[in-house]
């Protein structure tokens, strides 16, 4: 029921954005039909949504500052952000203990929460047109146990020490991440080419090999580093200082630029390799793209933020229903609204129990979890 | 027939063809394909003929480079198949698929639009985004009006029936601009009356165009019909190659398909038809 009113509603928005796009006189033929230009993603939907969704996550941006262990009211919030973006560190300290709260506290956490949930939804995006099914997300596929289990390593032998501006950890977890795409990946070709169900089942099983292990590491370790080890699995954001945020920003950036180049060619992906391929896609490079990039997003991600679920593949979905399935405006557009949605709901995690914090990985769970549930019993669900 | 220096759309020699590990034992499955020599030429019309797994659908998707032929050769307008870029191939063939499974909640323009990926993925460019320009809208409108899916433009391609998403499918193939179209069992899923619809439509096209179509039936007497010659196969190899008249005969399909039926006249045409034999009683 409430699909139907959705998809209706995605309809008259698409018809309602892109009307002016195509003037009139341009659609050939007085038929009592529907004019082609209307039915497609236009460069102007996809500025107008991306504007829209870009203020969105600015707003809640805004509003998830404001709540912690003590709320800060909206004005002064922005008094305070925009006396430390124009003095930096002096406008930081001339607002005293809400300044130090604001801006080296908060603001961290919520920027690595945005920049963790869009990047797990622009790889879930990926990684379901990849595999052309809607329930595909990186942990399916085993490449977040993967990146757990290098991360586990990491901490079980407590691993130290940066290479490049990047220390152990973030390293470890996405030499498992790839670790494990390798191995998805060398399974799948043993035919020679990569069936897509071969893969899903390969991924499947090397996620409960991968977990098994980290649970294994989990357990013998030191009980003190175990209960870090617990809590981090369950997904915690754990900010690092502002110059190597900046290196892990820009990392993700040209990762997430190389899966956006993609994004025509996975819209003919999500037809099946043989129709893609038949259409003129480079088939096998678009996958390997795909899944390493995937791999390595994912790697970096999981070791700032540990196991957090669902993001990626309830947010792609969703999503899909209200910008249409066009990659071009669905990959960005997911990222945009991952990103917003795990600022949220690490807010409910830091806030609703304060001074107490809630893995945000449960809160996403609880969240996502009846979603799924939805998706598997609905039409749109089925398996592709 | 005439002796002709002209180039083949498609020359095919020695091709051999079967699914399994490249380095492992064929003889296992077995060849698919084995041994198929013919030539296509430009502007004909040919259908592919054969029982259920005689390798028709795997000789479509090799023509459409979509797999890659262990043995033998495919040549397309003179050009080694395999030595060329996917983009080009596709420019040259659309394949309708015989199954079109779509998890995604496409409208049926964007789906047709598709179409146009070959020709306009140089745009595409750094951004990655590459729109579509009013030639590729054109083309994609005319596709659609003729495969009368226009006032479906903005129903997603999910929620269509299924006759309704070949039709689609077909308008794709048809943006692509190709000179040859491939069809695997293009009117399964479809009416009598959208069955005569896309017959024409091919016909039309392959005389206003010269658009050569290979397609693969079931429908022995559709393709008596509309094609120019019949390839009918059996295991994975040619049986007969020619006019439907020399293909069509009691004898041959008796033999590759293994029961009686019997040939007359279509009234209107005089081409061979096809029936299956009636109840015993109208014979008694």
């Amino acid at each position: 029921m409430g699909l139907i009113t959705g998809q209706t509603q995605s309809e008259e928005r698409r018809a309602v954005v892109s009307a002016p796009v195509v003037p009139a006189g341009e659609v050939a033929a007085p038929m009592p039909t529907a004019p082609v230009g209307l039915s497609r993603l236009s460069p102007l939907r996809w500025q107008l949504t991306l504007s829209a969704l870009t203020a969105v996550a600015v707003l809640v941006l805004l509003i998830c500052l404001q709540f912690g262990a003590e709320r800060i009211d909206l004005a002064e919030e922005i008094r305070v952000v925009g006396l430390a973006v124009r003095e930096g560190q002096a406008g930081i300290e001339s607002a005293g203990a809400t300044g130090v709260i604001l801006m080296q506290v908060r603001l961290p956490r919520v920027l690595l929460a945005f920049m963790v949930g869009g990047c797990l939804a622009a790889v879930g995006v990926g990684l379901q047109a990849l595999l052309r099914n809607p329930l595909a997300d990186p942990y399916v596929l085993g490449i977040s146990s993967g990146a757990a289990l290098g991360a586990g390593l990491a901490i079980l032998f407590g691993l130290t020490g940066t290479v490049l501006a990047f220390s152990a950890l973030p390293l470890c977890a996405m030499a498992g991440g790839l670790l494990s795409v390798l191995v998805v990946y060398r399974i799948a070709t043993a035919y020679g080419y990569l069936p897509i169900h071969t893969l899903l089942l390969a991924g499947v099983i090397l996620n409960a090999v991968f977990s098994a292990l980290v649970m294994f590491v989990t357990s013998i370790m030191e009980p003190n580093r175990s209960f870090g080890m617990m809590s981090w699995l369950m997904g915690t954001l754990t900010a690092p200082d502002y110059p190597a945020m900046l290196v892990l920003a820009g990392y993700l950036m040209v990762g997430l630029f190389v899966l956006f180049r993609q994004a025509a060619s996975l819209n003919l992906l999500t037809l099946g390799e043989e129709s893609a391929r038949s259409l003129g896609v480079d088939v096998e490079t678009v996958k390997k793209t795909v899944f390493f990039t995937s791999a390595l997003l994912t790697g970096a991600v999981v070791s700032v933020s540990g196991m957090i679920g669902f993001v990626g593949m309830v947010i792609p979905h969703a999503m899909r229903l209200l910008t249409g399935a066009d990659h071009r405006l669905l990959l960005p557009a997911s990222a945009l609204v991952g990103g917003l949605y795990l600022m949220a709901a690490d807010t409910i995690a830091r806030t609703l129990l304060a001074p107490t914090e809630i893995p945000v990985g449960v809160v996403t769970a609880l969240a996502g979890g009846p979603f799924f549930i939805y998706l598997l019993t609905s039409r749109k669900g089925r398996l592709a | 027939m005439k002796e002709t220096t002209e180039v083949h759309a498609y020359s095919v020699d020695g091709l051999r063809f079967s699914y399994g590990h490249p380095g492992g034992s064929r003889s296992v499955n077995g060849w698919v394909l084995d041994g198929l020599t013919f030539d296509v030429r430009p502007g004909e019309i040919v259908g592919v003929l054969g029982p259920n797994g005689s390798g028709k659908s795997s000789l479509l998707k090799i023509l459409a480079k979509v797999l890659r032929p262990q043995e033998g050769s495919v040549r397309l307008f003179g050009r080694e198949l395999l030595g060329m870029p996917q983009h080009d191939v596709a420019r040259a063939v659309a394949l309708v698929p015989q199954e079109s499974q779509i998890a995604f909640p496409f409208s049926i323009t964007e789906m047709v639009l598709m179409g146009r990926f070959p020709h306009h993925r140089r745009n595409i460019g750094l951004s990655g985004l590459g729109w579509e320009g009013p030639e590729d809208i054109r083309v994609a409108e005319a596709a659609m009006r003729e495969t009368d899916v226009l006032h479906l433009a903005h129903r997603s391609i999910t929620d269509v029936s299924g006759g309704e998403r070949q039709r689609a499918i077909i308008a794709r193939a048809l943006t692509q601009e190709p000179k040859v179209l491939l069809l695997d069992e293009p009117t399964a899923f479809l009416d009598l009356h959208h069955q005569l619809d896309i017959c024409s439509i091919l016909r039309r096209l392959n005389q206003e165009r010269g658009l050569t179509v290979i397609l693969v039936s079931h429908d022995l007497n559709l393709a008596s019909q509309y094609c120019d010659r019949l390839l009918l196969l059996d295991r994975g190899r040619t049986v007969r190659l020619g006019f439907p008249e020399e293909v069509m005969t009691p004898e041959v399909l008796e033999e590759v398909y293994r029961c009686r039926v019997l040939v007359d006249r279509h009234p209107q045409s005089g081409l061979p038809r096809v029936t299956l034999p009636g109840r015993p009683m109208t014979e008694a």
